[in-house]
């Protein structure tokens, strides 16, 4: 328990600290898998052959390639492929992206690749009456959307995107390769400095268990919420 | 793009394929095996018995591989005792430490779908099995388990290619798999973008095989 004191003599601080990061990095990850899915969920359902052959190679080829592989894509490449575009616009100074940022990006793309099937899942499961019946109402197609289609939407995909979110949330500990101090890397670090890595790796696992029991009991008030009236 | 540096590292990268396929069949064998003895654990009525299967998924599938991985290396080597027994010279090898993670997760995975599986079985077909006067043990292996069998296949499939990128995980405790040469790559050469678009669609193709020969089993399978 000695370990766990906070302040200077033991890790409590780090690790709490750690996990707000953890958590932080899954939240922003989570919205940036968001917007992917705002943009190639539509793609995907498109008519034009084009377009769905991009969002599916989006998604096919995340969901068929090993996280770790995606981020040692970002933290390898993303400095270089920043500084080309930055050299274009004749600026030539060395760059550094911030680890959060990476981090956040590589797993948001992925969890994004998650998000698009559960997106595109739901949109397809809604009855044709639906929209046909806003257009004819003469809705505009900003509530439509709106109104319509996302309430809906939003009610068939809770149960997924939770999945989704767990996913999201254990990914996070990849991060940890690229330095970011977050649950995994903490635990590393104070395994390291301690020479005691049973108690840390076992001390991780349980806030990683806090958090996914935590965030189910969070959603199942979110799906109890998006569920009235049926 | 650097063609030449493609074309020289895929015979590199190929050859780590072939221990990514030998951690991934491994470990989804004795996955299999734990996954079915937790499946039928967690049917059975005894509440301690189906809370302590109930138990090892949630905490298996709850908690990252990541984790997972890093207790069973670097945490399990720190007990003296272990040190001194002959676990220790399985415990000492990276390689079975990354199985014995692997198939412990996937043991988890695989026990929940299973168990779906058997829930699923209308009991109409146990009671029809029943009254021919087949005994229990028959019932089961020639009744339950083909039907679960065929329950949980497209589960099992994307289990399977779950448990693919799982393997990668295994270049974070020293073993060269296919991402971990992929990474020692890249940091000589700095060139992430033509090593990624190589290892990636090697694992892409492996990922199109499992697709396939689980669709042909979905086939034949099917009634």
């Amino acid at each position: 328990m000695e370990l766990l004191a906070f302040g200077k003599t033991g890790w409590g601080d780090e690790l709490f600290i750690a996990t707000l990061m953890t958590i932080a990095v899954s939240i922003t990850a989570m919205i940036i898998g968001f917007v992917f899915a705002l943009v190639f969920t539509p793609l995907k359902l498109s008519k034009n052959k084009f377009f769905n052959f991009i969002a599916n190679s989006y998604t096919t080829i995340i969901r068929g390639v090993p996280e770790l592989l995606v981020i040692y894509l970002f933290f390898f490449g993303g400095t270089g492929a920043l500084m080309y575009v930055a050299s274009i616009f004749g600026y030539n100074d060395y760059i550094e992206i911030n680890a959060f940022i990476t981090g956040a990006f590589a797993i948001g793309i992925i969890s994004g690749a998650y998000s698009t099937e559960v997106f595109r899942g739901a949109v397809q499961s809604i009855d044709k009456g639906q929209f046909e019946a806003a257009k004819v109402i003469g809705l505009s197609k900003f509530t439509q959307f709106f109104k319509i289609i996302l309430p809906q939407v939003l009610r068939l995909a809770i149960p997924n995107l939770s999945n989704v979110w767990q996913i999201t949330l254990k990914d996070t500990s990849l991060i940890s390769v690229t330095g970011l101090v977050e649950i995994m890397r903490q635990s590393y670090i104070a395994a390291g400095s301690t020479r005691d890595p049973l108690f840390f790796y076992s001390f991780a696992a349980v806030l990683y268990l806090l958090l996914t029991f935590l965030s189910m009991k969070l959603i199942n008030k979110l799906e109890v919420k998006y569920s009235r009236g049926y | 793009m650097d063609i030449e540096l493609m074309i020289n590292s895929f015979p590199k990268l190929l050859s780590a394929a072939a221990i990514t396929l030998k951690l991934l069949s491994v470990s989804l064998i004795v996955g299999l095996i734990i996954g079915l003895l937790f499946a039928i654990l967690r049917l059975n009525k005894n509440t301690f018995v189906n809370k302590f299967s109930y138990g090892y998924s949630y905490v298996f599938r709850g908690t990252p591989l990541l984790v997972q991985i890093f207790i069973i290396y670097f945490g399990l080597g720190q007990i003296e005792y272990l040190r001194s027994t002959f676990l220790w010279v399985v415990l000492k090898e990276p390689y079975w430490c990354a199985i014995i993670a692997f198939a412990l997760n996937t043991g988890a995975y695989t026990s929940e779908i299973l168990r779906s599986a058997f829930q699923t079985i209308k009991p109409g077909i146990l009671e029809a099995g029943k009254s021919l006067g087949i005994s229990n043990k028959i019932i089961f292996y020639k009744i339950q388990i083909p039907i679960a069998i065929r329950q949980s296949l497209p589960a099992y499939g994307n289990e399977i290619i779950l448990m693919m990128k799982g393997t990668s995980l295994a270049s974070t405790v020293t073993l060269m798999d296919l991402t971990g040469v992929a990474k020692y790559i890249i940091s000589t050469t700095f060139k992430p973008i033509e090593v990624f678009i190589v290892a990636g669609s090697i694992y892409l193709f492996m990922t199109f095989c499992i697709h396939n020969v689980i669709k042909f089993f979905e086939k034949k399978y099917s009634f």
